[in-house]
C-alpha cells in the first residue's frame, strides 16, 4: 500500500511541508517510514532517535498533531487513506526539519535542589525500603524524559512561559525527589516560586500523552500542589509555624 | 590556516552511558577538569535501554553468594579467556558499585526486609541481578546523569568524535563536529577515556541503538591502541522477530529468569535435549525442578532455558534449521504458561516485566500474559573491544583509557546478562581516578594542527562529490554481509568472502556522496559512521578467521570443537606499519593460585 506522508522541512527561518509517498510493510511505525523517505528520498532529513524500542525519549515530534514517540506509533493505527502529517515540537525552538532544541529542559534540571539522602540505616552503609513505600516514586523514575508532556502544556506550548513554569517532567521529577522515602530535602518553596506550580490548572493534558503511562497530575502534580498550599496558605499552620520559628 | 573552537580538559571522556558518566563523575570527584562528549542527547545512551538488572554478589536474596562464586561464575561463562584480574576486581568492587547508586537516589526493587532484591539470569549460580522491573538500565542512567549535573563536568551533547589526535606516543586529543550546525570542534585533554559502548549496528538484526557504530573501538585501533577478543561478538538468543519492522528488539532474559520456557512449533521444550558438559551438573533434569529454581527453591537446579546466551541462541538456530522453527522463523518463548502455576499470573508478568508487556502489545498486538511471543537470535554485545590493564583501565597507548562495552577483559569468549552493568561501574570508576591520575602527572601534548586540518577537509568531502553512492545504502550493504556472512555460525569459505567484500565497500565508502548542507545531517553523520563500521567489520572477520575453533559467542562450522593447543590464547588486532591489519596472539596469563583454587572448588 502507498502512503502519503507530509513532512515538515525547514529550520529555524523558515520551511514548509514537502510531500513523500512510500511504499509500507506491515507493522511499520512512523519512524520506520522517516527512515525510509530518509534513506531513498531525502537523505539529509533531520530526525533524532536512538533506541527505537521506545527506551530512550528521542523521537518525540507531533504525528497528525499529536506528541507521539514516532517509534511507537504505528502506521496501521492511523487513518492512511489522508496524508500522515509529521512535524516537530511546538513547544521547542526549531533546530532543523523534526529536531528541536531541548536544551531549555537540562538547564530547568539542573536549578533543581538534588537528591539529599538521610544518613544509612545499617551499618554497612545501606538502607531500608519497602516495595510499597517506593511504589508512588519507581513510577515517577518510569520518566524517558522524552519531553511531549512539556510539548502538550498549554503554558509552555502556547503561552511560552519558560522562565515561570518548569512544566510537567520536572514537577514529576520534584515529586519523585520530594516523596522519595530517604531523601531530606526541601523543595517546596523551590516548587511553588521558581517552578510556578500555580500555572498548573490541572487540564491533565500531559498525563494523555504520557508515553509511559505516568499519571502525571494525578500522582505528583496535585499532591505536590497539596504540600505547597499546606505550607504556604494554610492560615492555621502559616501561624505554628511562626510560633516555631520564633521559639 | 583554519582555526576551530577549541575545549581544553584534564580528562577528555568520549561517551555518557552508564560507562562514561560513571568516568566523568570520579575524575570530578579527583578534583580535575573534566569535558563529557555525547553523540545524542544526554541520557539517551545505550545504557538507558538495558532491562534485566545488574550483577553484584550482595547475597540478599541468597546467603551462599560472595565475590567468589560471582568470579567463578564469570569466568567460566567467558570459557577462561577473561582477564582473571579483571573478574577478580570485578566481582570484588560490584556490590560497592550497585550500593553508591543507591546513596545517589535510585531505587531498586526491595526484599520483604526491605533490601534491594536480586533475580535469577543465565550462567549465575544464585539469584544475583539488582533490577527494578525490566527497566534497570534507565534507572542507572537516570540516577548516575542527575548526579553528574551537580559536579562542575561540561558536557557535550549530539557532539561526535571523528579521530583522536596524537603527540609522538602520547594523545593529546580528540577533533570531532557538533550536530545542530555542523561545525567542528577541537578538545585538547591529558587524558582522555573512550567508552562509546558498542558495534552492534554492523549487523542486521540487532537490539542496539543507532549509536552502535563501533566509533571508540576505531578510534583508538587507528590511533595505536590494540583490539582484543574482537570475534566474540554476542548474539543474545531472544530478540524480536515479527513484524519485520521491529525484529531484533531485545526480548530480556529476564522473561526466562521469572520462568518463561522455550518451545519449538511441535510445543516441544527443546531446550533440555543438549546440555553442555561445563554446565551439566548445575541444570535441572526436569521441567518441575527447573520451574522451582525460577521460584527460588534453594535444592532445585536451574532449568536450560538460563544455560549462558551462546549455547541458547545455537538451539534456537538449530531448531529453526531444522524446521521446527515458529511461523516468522523463531521460537516460541511463553511466561503465560506460568498461571497454571500460580495465580494472578497475568498481574505477576505486568508487574515483573512491564515493559515487555508493553513492548508486545503496542509493536505485535500480542499480549504475553496470554500468548506466547516468537523470538529469535540478534546482535547484542561486544566482547572484544580495546585491550586495556585490569587494574588502570589505560589501552596501550599512553593516556588513552577505555571503559564499558569499549573495552576488552573482563567476559572472555562470552559475557553473563547483567555482568555489563557492573562491568560499567566498577571500570568506570577506575578509569575515571586512574585518567584523573595520568592527566595531574602529565602534561598536555601539544596539538598538530596541520593534521586536523587535514581530517577537517576529509570530513566534508562528501559534500563535494557531484555523484557517489548514497552512505545509508552501503551502510545496508555491510549490515547485509556481516549477518549472512560473520554471523552465529562462521565457516572459513564464508568468512574470506566477507573480507573481500569489505574490500570492495571501503572503496565504495571513500566515494560516498551527501547532499543538503551540514546542520542535522544525518546522512553526513552516516557517512562518517562507515569508517569505523569498517574497520570494526574487519576486525570480527579477521579475528575469527584467526580462530580455528569453536568457544563461547564464536561458533565455527568447519571447526564444532574446543581445541586446547591453540584455542587458549587471545586474539589482538593491530594497526601494522604498512596500515595493514594484522593479527597477533596473546597467550593467557598464569592465573593467580588462590582464584585457580576457587575455580577448581566451584567446579
Ligand atoms: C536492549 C538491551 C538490553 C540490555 N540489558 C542489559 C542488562 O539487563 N544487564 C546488563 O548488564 N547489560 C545489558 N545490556 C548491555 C548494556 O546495556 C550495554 O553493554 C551497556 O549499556 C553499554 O554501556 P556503555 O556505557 O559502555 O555504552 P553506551 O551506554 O552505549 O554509551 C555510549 C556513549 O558513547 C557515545 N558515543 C559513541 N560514539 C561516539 C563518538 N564517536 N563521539 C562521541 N560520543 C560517542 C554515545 O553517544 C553514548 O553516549 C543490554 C543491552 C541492550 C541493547
Ligand atoms: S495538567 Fe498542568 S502541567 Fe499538565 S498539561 Fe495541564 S497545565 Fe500543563
Ligand atoms: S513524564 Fe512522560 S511525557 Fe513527560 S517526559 Fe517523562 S515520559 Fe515523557
Ligand atoms: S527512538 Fe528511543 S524512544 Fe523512540
Amino acid at each position: 500500500m502507498t502512503v502519503t506522508f507530509q513532512i515538515w522541512r525547514g529550520n529555524a527561518s523558515g520551511g514548509k511541508f514537502e510531500s513523500y509517498a512510500i511504499e509500507i510493510a506491515e507493522g511499520m511505525v512512523v519512524l520506520d517510514a522517516v527512515h525510509q523517505i530518509q534513506a531513498e528520498q531525502a537523505n539529509d532529513l533531520a530526525v533524532r532517535w536512538n533506541c527505537k524500542a521506545g527506551k530512550c525519549g528521542s523521537c518525540s515530534a507531533e504525528v497528525n498533531g499529536i506528541p507521539k514517540l514516532m517509534c511507537m506509533t504505528r502506521l496501521s493505527d492511523l487513518p492512511l487513506h489522508k496524508p500522515v502529517l509529521l512535524q516537530p515540537m511546538k513547544a521547542f525552538p526549531l533546530i532543523r526539519d523534526l529536531v528541536t532544541d531541548v536544551s531549555w529542559n537540562f538547564s530547568v534540571k539542573k536549578k533543581i535542589k538534588k537528591f539529599k539522602p538521610r544518613p544509612p540505616d545499617a551499618k554497612d552503609g545501606t538502607w531500608r525500603m519497602f516495595q510499597q513505600d517506593i511504589d508512588r516514586v519507581q513510577e515517577f523514575h518510569k520518566c524517558i524524559e522524552c519531553f511531549l508532556c512539556q510539548d502538550v502544556c498549554h503554558v509552555l506550548r502556547e503561552h511560552q512561559l519558560h522562565d515561570a513554569f518548569i512544566g510537567p517532567r520536572f514537577l514529576v521529577h520534584v515529586a519523585a525527589l520530594e516523596m522519595h522515602p530517604l531523601d531530606m530535602e526541601d523543595r517546596l518553596e523551590e516548587v511553588k516560586k521558581a517552578g510556578g506550580i500555580g500555572y498548573c490548572n490541572i487540564t491533565k493534558c500531559c498525563t494523555t500523552v504520557c508515553p509511559e503511562d505516568i499519571t502525571i497530575t494525578d500522582n505528583a502534580i496535585i499532591p505536590l500542589k497539596e504540600r505547597v498550599a499546606d505550607r504556604f496558605y494554610d492560615p492555621v499552620k502559616k501561624f505554628f509555624r511562626f510560633l516555631f520559628a520564633n521559639h | 590556516m583554519a582555526t576551530f573552537d577549541q575545549y581544553d580538559y584534564d580528562v577528555l571522556v568520549i561517551g555518557a552511558g552508564g560507562a562514561g558518566l560513571r568516568v566523568a563523575i570520579e575524575a570530578a570527584a579527583h578534583g580535575v577538569s573534566v569535558g563529557l562528549i555525547c553523540k545524542s542527547l544526554l541520557g539517551k545512551a545505550h545504557t538507558v535501554m538495558a532491562e534485566g538488572g545488574i550483577a553484584a554478589a550482595l547475597s540478599n536474596v541468597d546467603e551462599r553468594d560472595n565475590w567468589k562464586v560471582h568470579f567463578a561464575d564469570t569466568m567460566r561463562g567467558g570459557q577462561y579467556l577473561n582477564d582473571w584480574h579483571m573478574a577478580e576486581l570485578h566481582a570484588k568492587e560490584a556490590p560497592d558499585r550497585v550500593r553508591e547508586l543507591e546513596a545517589w537516589g535510585a531505587l531498586f526493587d526491595r526484599t520483604k526486609d526491605g533490601r534491594i532484591l536480586q533475580r535469577n539470569f543465565g550462567g549465575h549460580k544464585y539469584p544475583r541481578l539488582a533490577h527494578v522491573g525490566d527497566r534497570t538500565g534507565l534507572e542507572m542512567i537516570r540516577t548516575l546523569q542527575d548526579y553528574s549535573i551537580h559536579q562542575g563536568i561540561e558536557v557535550h551533547m549530539e557532539c561526535t568524535i571523528i579521530s583522536l589526535l596524537k603527540n609522538g606516543e602520547q594523545v593529546a586529543g580528540a577533533f570531532g563536529y557538533e550536530r545542530e550546525k555542523g561545525r567542528f570542534k577541537l578538545f585538547g585533554a591529558k587524558a582522555i577515556v573512550i567508552a562509546t559502548g558498542g558495534i552492534g549496528r554492523a549487523y542486521k538484526i540487532t537490539s542496539n541503538s543507532w549509536e552502535y557504530t563501533g566509533d571508540g573501538h576505531s578510534l583508538a585501533y587507528h590511533a595505536g591502541a590494540e583490539l582484543m577478543d574482537m570475534e566474540f561478538v554476542q548474539f543474545h538468543p531472544t530478540g524480536m522477530v515479527w513484524p519485520p519492522s521491529v525484529r531484533g528488539i531485545l526480548v530480556t532474559e529476564g522473561v526466562r529468569g521469572e520462568g518463561g520456557i522455550l518451545l519449538n512449533r511441535e510445543h516441544k521444550r527443546f531446550m533440555f535435549d543438549e546440555i553442555p558438559e561445563l554446565y551439566r551438573h548445575q541444570t535441572a533434569d526436569n521441567e518441575e525442578e527447573g520451574w522451582k529454581y525460577t521460584q527460588g527453591d534453594r535444592s532445585a537446579k536451574r532449568p536450560p532455558e538460563l544455560l549462558t546466551r551462546d549455547h541458547v541462541a545455537r538451539c534456537i538456530v538449530r531448531e529453526i534449521k531444522e524446521g521446527r522453527g515458529s511461523p516468522h522463523n523463531g521460537v516460541f518463548l511463553d511466561i503465560s504458561w506460568i498461571k497454571t502455576k500460580i495465580p494472578n499470573a497475568a498481574e505477576y508478568i505486568r508487574k515483573k516485566l512491564p515493559s515487555m508487556y508493553h513492548q508486545f502489545k503496542k509493536l505485535a498486538d500480542i499480549d504475553i500474559t496470554k500468548e506466547a511471543m516468537e523470538v529469535g537470535p540478534t546482535t547484542h554485545y561486544m566482547m572484544g573491544g580495546i585491550r586495556v590493564n585490569a587494574e588502570t583501565q589505560m589501552s596501550t597507548v599512553p593516556g588513552l583509557f577505555a571503559a564499558g562495552e569499549a573495552a576488552a577483559g573482563l567476559h572472555g569468549a562470552n559475557r553473563l546478562g547483567g555482568n555489563s552493568l557492573s562491568d560499567l561501574l566498577v571500570f568506570g570508576k577506575r578509569a575515571g581516578e586512574f585518567a584523573a591520575k595520568f592527566a595531574r602527572e602529565n602534561k598536555q601534548a601539544g596539538i598538530d594542527h596541520q593534521a586536523v586540518e587535514v581530517i577537517a577537509n576529509k570530513a566534508v568531502e562528501p559534500f563535494e562529490r557531484t555523484d557517489g553512492d548514497n552512505p545509508f545504502q552501503v551502510q545496508y550493504d555491510l549490515q547485509e554481509i556481516m549477518q549472512d556472512l560473520v554471523g552465529i555460525v562462521r565457516k572459513e569459505e564464508e568468512l574470506l568472502k566477507a573480507i573481500s567484500a569489505l574490500e570492495k565497500l571501503q572503496e565504495r565508502s571513500r566515494k560516498v556522496r551527501v547532499i543538503g548542507n551540514r546542520e542535522y545531517n544525518n546522512g553526513w553523520h552516516t557517512a562518517l559512521d562507515l569508517q569505523h563500521l569498517l574497520t570494526v567489520s574487519e576486525a570480527i572477520t579477521r579475528a575469527a578467521i584467526a580462530r580455528k575453533e569453536s568457544r563461547g559467542a564464536h561458533f565455527r562450522e568447519d571447526y564444532p570443537e574446543k581445541d586446547e593447543q591453540t584455542g587458549n590464547c587471545n586474539l589482538l588486532l593491530v594497526k601494522g606499519p604498512d596500515g595493514q591489519m594484522q593479527v597477533k596472539r596473546a597467550s593467557l596469563r598464569e592465573m593467580r593460585a588462590d582464584l585457580k583454587q576457587i575455580i577448581d572448588e566451584m567446579k
